[in-house]
C-alpha cells in the first residue's frame, strides 16, 4: 500500500494532463461539431459536401495518425504550416477529429425531429435561427444524451493516444513506473483512475437524461 | 389590433401548385372578409390543406397572387414567374395569420404556458411578466388553466388542440387558418374543440377551416368552399350549400358524408 501512495505523485500529474486534454478538447469540439452539423445540413450544397468530405477525413484515418501529421508535417506543409508545440499539436488533432463524430450526432438529431416542430415555430414569427436555438436543439439534446455520453467516455481513454507526441498523460506516467520497478501495479492503479473518471462521466450523463426525463414526446 | 382596411382579409387569386408534375391547384381563387367564417370541405387530395397552406407561405406558389389585408405577399408577373416579398415582409404578413395543425405540433419540451409564452418573448420580444397574464387568460378561455405547468405528452388530443388554438391566439392574429383540426382525435374529443372554434366565430374572429366535420361546416361557417381536383367548385354561404348543392360533385360528396 506504502508502494502505491509513492507512485501517486506521477500518476496524478499525468492525470491532471489526461485530464486537461479532455476538457479543452470537450469545451472546444461541441461547438465546432454543432457549427459542422448545421453546415452539413444547410442548403448550401458545395458546404455541405466540403463538410462531408471533411468529416469523411477526419473519421477515415486514425487520430494518432492526424495528431502526428499536425506536430511533425503540419511545418512543412505551405501557406498554412506552422509549427506547433506538443500540447497544442494535441489539442487541434482532438479537436478536428472528436468534432467530426459530434457533427454526426448532431446531425442525426436534428434531422430526427418532425418538420411538424419546424412549421408550428414557422406559423407563430420565428425566424430559423429562434426556431433552431429554442425549440430544435433543446429537444435535440435529449436525443443525443446516450451517443454523447458514448462518445465522451471514449475521448477520456483516447487521451492516452498524446503519448506519441511523449507526453506524459496518465497511461504513459504508469508505463514509465512500470518499467524502472518491474512492477504491474501503476497499470492497476491507473485503471482504477480512468474508472473513476469514466464513473464521474457515466453519473453526470445519467443525472441529465433523468433531467430530460421531466417531458415525453 | 387591426385597422379597417378596405377590401378582404384574404385575397388569392388564380393560385396554382405543383408538387413535381403533380399538379394540385389548378388556379383556385378565394376572397375572405373581415369576420367571416369559411369552411373548406371536400374529398382527400383535393388540395384543401395545401391551399390553406400556401396562403402563410408553408408552401410555395407556382402561379397566382396572394394578398392579407390588402398586403401583397405573392404576385405572378407577365412571363408567369412568381414574386414573393423579402422575407421579413413575408414573416410579417404571415403573422397576421394563426395556423392550428391538424398533429398539433406543440413543443413537447415546454409546459402548456410555455408554449403559449415562447413566441410572443422571442419573436414580439415582450417581458415574460407582460405575456404571462394574457397567456393564463387564453388557457382560461380554452379551459386548460388547471393544465398550465403540465408537458404536451399529459394532455389527451383535444387538450392539446385547444393548446395550440390559445398558443396561435397569443401572437394576436387577426385570421385563424385551421388545417383539419379534429382529424387525428378521437371521436369524442373532437366536440370541446369546435366548441371552443365555435367561441372564436362568436368572437368575430376571421376564421379559415379546412375540415371534415359537416355539422361544424353547416353551424357555425358562414360559407363552405368545396374543392375537388384542385379547383373551387362551388362557394355559397353554408345554409345555401347543404340546402342544394349545385355542384354534382358536391351533391356526391355530401351525400357520401351525411
Amino acid at each position: 500500500m506504502n508502494y502505491v501512495f509513492d507512485i501517486m505523485g506521477p500518476l496524478l500529474e499525468g492525470t491532471a494532463v489526461t485530464i486537461q486534454v479532455f476538457l479543452i478538447t470537450l469545451v472546444l469540439a461541441v461547438p465546432f461539431g454543432l457549427c459542422l452539423a448545421l453546415l452539413r445540413i444547410s442548403r448550401f450544397k458545395v458546404l455541405s459536401g466540403l463538410v462531408n468530405g471533411y468529416i469523411w477525413l477526419m473519421r477515415g484515418t486514425p487520430l494518432m495518425l492526424q495528431m502526428l501529421f499536425i506536430y511533425f508535417a503540419l511545418p512543412f506543409v505551405p501557406v498554412i504550416g506552422i509549427r506547433l508545440p506538443d500540447f497544442p499539436s494535441a489539442i487541434v488533432a482532438f479537436v478536428l477529429n472528436y468534432a467530426a463524430y459530434f457533427a454526426e450526432i448532431f446531425r442525426a438529431g436534428i434531422q430526427s425531429i418532425d418538420r411538424g416542430q419546424y412549421e408550428g415555430a414557422r406559423v407563430l414569427g420565428m425566424t430559423y435561427p429562434q426556431t433552431m436555438r429554442r425549440i430544435v436543439l433543446p429537444q435535440v439534446i435529449k436525443r443525443i444524451l446516450p451517443p454523447m455520453s458514448n462518445e465522451t467516455i471514449t475521448l477520456v481513454k483516447d487521451t492516452s493516444l498524446i503519448y506519441v507526441l511523449a507526453m506524459n498523460d496518465l497511461l504513459r506516467a504508469a508505463r514509465g513506473i512500470v518499467q524502472r520497478d518491474f512492477t504491474t501495479t501503476p497499470f492497476v492503479v491507473a485503471a482504477a483512475f480512468y474508472l473513476i473518471m469514466t464513473l464521474v462521466l457515466t453519473l453526470g450523463f445519467q443525472r441529465l437524461e433523468k433531467k430530460y426525463a421531466v417531458y415525453d414526446e | 389590433m387591426m385597422n379597417d382596411i378596405a377590401g378582404p382579409m384574404v385575397h388569392a387569386q388564380d393560385v396554382h401548385k405543383r408538387f413535381g408534375s403533380l399538379e394540385v391547384l389548378k388556379g383556385v381563387s378565394l376572397d375572405i372578409e373581415k369576420g367571416e367564417v369559411v369552411a373548406v370541405i371536400g374529398p382527400s387530395g383535393s388540395g384543401k390543406s395545401t391551399f390553406l397552406r400556401c396562403l402563410n407561405h408553408l408552401e410555395k406558389i407556382n402561379r397566382g397572387r396572394i394578398d392579407i389585408e390588402g398586403e401583397t405577399l405573392v404576385t405572378t408577373d407577365a412571363h408567369g414567374v412568381c414574386h414573393y416579398v423579402a422575407d421579413p415582409d413575408i414573416r410579417r404578413i404571415c403573422g397576421k395569420m394563426g395556423m392550428v395543425f391538424q398533429h398539433f405540433n406543440l413543443f413537447p419540451h415546454l409546459t402548456v404556458l410555455q408554449n403559449v409564452i415562447e413566441a410572443p418573448m422571442t419573436v414580439k420580444g415582450l417581458a415574460r411578466d407582460a405575456i404571462v397574464p394574457k397567456a393564463e387568460a387564453l388557457l382560461r378561455k380554452v379551459g386548460l388553466l388547471d393544465k398550465r405547468d403540465a408537458y404536451p405528452s399529459r394532455l389527451s388530443g383535444g387538450q392539446k388542440q385547444r393548446v395550440a388554438i390559445a398558443r396561435a391566439l397569443a401572437m394576436e392574429p387577426d385570421i385563424m387558418l385551421f388545417d383539419e383540426p379534429t382529424s387525428a382525435l378521437d371521436p369524442e374529443l373532437t366536440g370541446e374543440v369546435l366548441r371552443t372554434m365555435r367561441e372564436l366565430a362568436e368572437e368575430h374572429m376571421t376564421m379559415l377551416v379546412v375540415t371534415h366535420e359537416m355539422a361544424f361546416a353547416r353551424e357555425v361557417a358562414s360559407r363552405v368552399v368545396f374543392m375537388d381536383g384542385g379547383e373551387i367548385l362551388e362557394s355559397r354561404p353554408s345554409r345555401e350549400l347543404f340546402a342544394s348543392p349545385e355542384h354534382p360533385r358536391t351533391r356526391a360528396f355530401l351525400e357520401n358524408m351525411l
